[in-house]
């Protein structure tokens, strides 16, 4: 179980639910310390904040918090969270979820959503596999990866999940690891500030499933893995065309800023533009 | 050879032995350790199989038809949600004429969130043109899954086999696995008669117009009708070749019942345990334990009951708005036949609770002393 700070904790956290079923070492905790954090940074009135999870480890973290919370089916938090943004625009949504619940079965409404840019917050714990069902081959789970649907070796290619969302049209997005938790809420925080789909995908240990099968055992071993495996986006792109081509690393860090016209703002522009007439 | 394996584990391996060519699922509790362990065999080359590990049971269903579609055997398995998901395409299935087989183990629908077992989920499915068959132990899973593949191959309907959630998936019992040169002679591979053929080229499942659309289901129908006879006969063979015989009712007990309960899944192995005890205290009771609920079996329920007999449906499911789904299909096929005989209907062990040997005592208790009420559901174990 990890410790936010006391005033953290306090504010948001729903006592009775803990302690987490969350196993040792996962990253789960960190990427909600680093939410609730940035939560706090901004300054959100927890009251009128809505979250919004799928099924997964990572789709349990609104049971821990004391917001509302919406927990839906596997895979279709986005398109619940899609509807409770446009019935109460007024409404931070946050969506919690995971790169199975996201990307496997609820990859249509991720891609349709940021196509639209509502105005969502949506946090991925991408840990490569679905960990919850008890490891087993994930959208995001590297080619040779071992799970237990995968056993000799992952042979399908996997989703660079922020390209993905780059490439459908978000407003916002950030790829982090649980190695840099700082970073990683100063994104959820501009996420949360940007008018539009923010997308903040963070990449993190599930010791307990992919982990043990990869050599990755303890939380630790995530990091140094993330430490060797990723590059900031200012380093890679000081490299050479050549060096960018070769280095086989994972660029994190903001990958995407922009503004651009949200969806339940357009729409109510269309509403009043037709009451008008 | 005589093996210690779990409900889960039973399915694989007759999967494996039924030589099946394409295989394609999405895990969930507590179907996973099927896919992990098909994965496995699939990997290793154990099965000459194409396993595709697809995005969500919607798509697993789909490649399924692809699949079955080229005329080879295929396979999947689900539970609850994952099962409704599929809901769509369970009909594709059906009305394509797609002898697909699926194992759903019975795990209770959400919301609330849930892993644990009642029947809800398929039964939820009876309407969408596939065979079903609920067993209660893993010697009847193996053995069942054999079964289906000749049955529904020989019908060209998909067929649905499914067992409770945790009470048999994940509980070890011995079993009697068929060496692969047994399989083979009962279960020759698939010859399909219909299938896409470069050589032959054909479309499948086009637009139809009302002057045929009615035909197709009618034929559905006829096929669901020769069903009964097909899997007699199936069970026959299975008999004579491997010494086990099934039966969609099975009688246990129930010549000189005064009170008869009908169950079925797991619970039905504990209403059996329930009532050898209460045989030994001298009590008239006897079980009717029901295997298959499409085609629904409305000749041998007849058959198995004597008349004044008090009959009580167990029920691990609810259809809210009547009740328990297989009290409905029993009154129905009771009146079909102009039968007046009163049935009690009993739901109990909803979301995973237990149906222990006193709940099956407390029912019996009901039926034998008349508190039981007909005009409504009487709960079983609910807390209040
Ligand atoms: C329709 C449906 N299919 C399957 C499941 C089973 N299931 C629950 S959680 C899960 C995987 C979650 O993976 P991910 O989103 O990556 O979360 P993690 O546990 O890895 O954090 C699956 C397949 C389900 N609940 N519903
Ligand atoms: S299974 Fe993996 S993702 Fe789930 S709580 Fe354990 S470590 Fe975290
Ligand atoms: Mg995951």
């Amino acid at each position: 179980m990890f410790r936010p700070s006391k005033h953290i904790r306090e504010k948001y956290l729903e006592e009775e639910m803990w302690p987490s079923i969350f196993c040792q070492g996962c990253g789960i905790g960190t990427v909600m310390n680093a939410t609730l954090r940035a939560i706090d940074k901004v300054g959100l009135d927890i009251d009128q904040t809505i979250f919004v999870s799928g099924i997964g480890c990572s789709s349990r973290v609104p049971g821990y918090l004391d917001a509302d919370g919406l927990h839906t089916t596997h895979g279709r938090a986005i398109a619940f969270a899609t509807g409770v943004k446009l019935a109460n625009p007024e409404l931070t949504v946050i969506v919690f979820t995971g790169d199975g619940d996201m990307a496997g079965i609820g990859g249509n409404h991720f891609i349709h959503a940021a196509r639209r840019n509502v105005d969502l917050t949506v946090i991925c714990v991408n840990n490569y596999n679905y960990g919850m069902t008890g490891t087993q081959v994930s959208p995001t789970t590297p080619v040779g990866g071992i799970t237990m649907t995968s056993p000799y070796g992952n042979v399908e290619s996997p989703f660079d999940l922020s390209a993905l969302a780059i490439g459908a049209g978000a407003a916002y997005v950030a790829k982090w690891a649980t190695m840099y938790p700082h970073e990683m809420m100063t994104a959820i925080k501009k996420g949360i500030e940007k008018k539009g789909f923010a997308f903040i995908e963070t990449l993190a240990a599930c010791p307990t499933g992919y982990g043990r099968k990869n050599k990755m055992k303890e939380g630790k071993d995530h990091m140094l893995w993330c430490k060797e495996n990723t590059i900031g986006k200012s380093r890679y792109e000081r490299l050479s065309e050549q060096e960018q081509n070769s280095c086989g690393k994972i660029v994190i860090g903001e990958l995407r800023n922009i503004e651009k016209p949200e969806f339940t703002a357009e729409w109510s522009k269309l509403v009043e533009q037709h009451y008008m007439e | 050879m005589r093996q210690v394996i779990s409900g889960n584990e039973a399915t694989s391996l007759a999967v494996k032995l039924a030589r099946v060519a394409a295989i394609s699922a999405y895990p969930i509790t507590p179907q996973t350790t099927i896919s992990e362990k098909l994965s496995e065999i699939c990997g290793s080359g154990e099965l000459n199989a194409k396993f595709v590990k697809v995005e969500s049971e919607h798509s697993a269903m789909a490649t399924l038809i692809g699949a079955a579609s080229t005329g080879v055997r295929t396979f999947t398995a689900t539970s609850a949600q994952g099962l409704a998901l599929m809901h769509e395409l369970l009909f594709w299935a059906s009305g394509a004429r797609l002898p697909i087989v699926l194992v759903d183990v019975n795990r209770a629908m959400a919301a609330p969130w849930t892993i644990w077992c009642d029947q809800t989920d398929s039964l939820a499915q009876r309407d969408t043109g596939w065979l079903q068959f609920y067993c209660w132990s893993n010697q009847e899973i193996f053995d069942s899954i054999i079964c289906s593949f000749k049955i529904a191959e020989e019908l060209l309907v998909p067929c649905m086999v499914c067992y409770d959630g945790f009470f048999s998936s994940h509980t070890y019992e011995a079993v009697d696995v068929a060496g692969q040169s047994e399989v083979d002679r009962f279960l020759p591979p698939r010859k399909a008669e219909y299938f896409l053929d470069t050589k032959n080229p054909q479309t499948f499942s086009g637009g139809t117009l009302p002057g045929y659309f009615m035909e197709f289901r009618y034929k559905l129908q006829q096929a669901f009708d020769r069903a009964h006879g097909v899997i007699d006969r199936t069970y026959g063979e299975f008999a004579e070749q491997f010494g086990r015989k099934y039966d969609n009712i099975e009688s246990y007990f129930t010549d000189d019942a005064e009170a008869v309960l009908v169950a079925s899944g797991s619970a039905a192995s504990t209403a059996l345990h329930t009532v050898r005890k209460l045989r030994l205290d001298g009590k008239k009771v006897g079980l009717l334990r029901i295997r298959q609920l499409r085609p629904f079996p409305e000749q041998a329920l007849i058959d198995a009951l004597k008349p004044g007999q008090q009959l009580g449906v167990l029920d691990r499911n609810l259809s809210p708005g009547t009740g328990g789904v297989f009290t409905q299909e029993i009154r129905a096929a009771l009146g079909r036949q102009g039968k007046n005989q009163p049935v009690y209907e009993f739901v109990a062990g909803l979301g995973g609770r237990d149906i222990t040997e006193n709940d099956i005592k407390t029912i019996f208790a009901m039926l034998g002393n008349g508190q039981g009420d007909l005009t409504q559901i009487n709960w079983v174990g609910l807390k209040t």
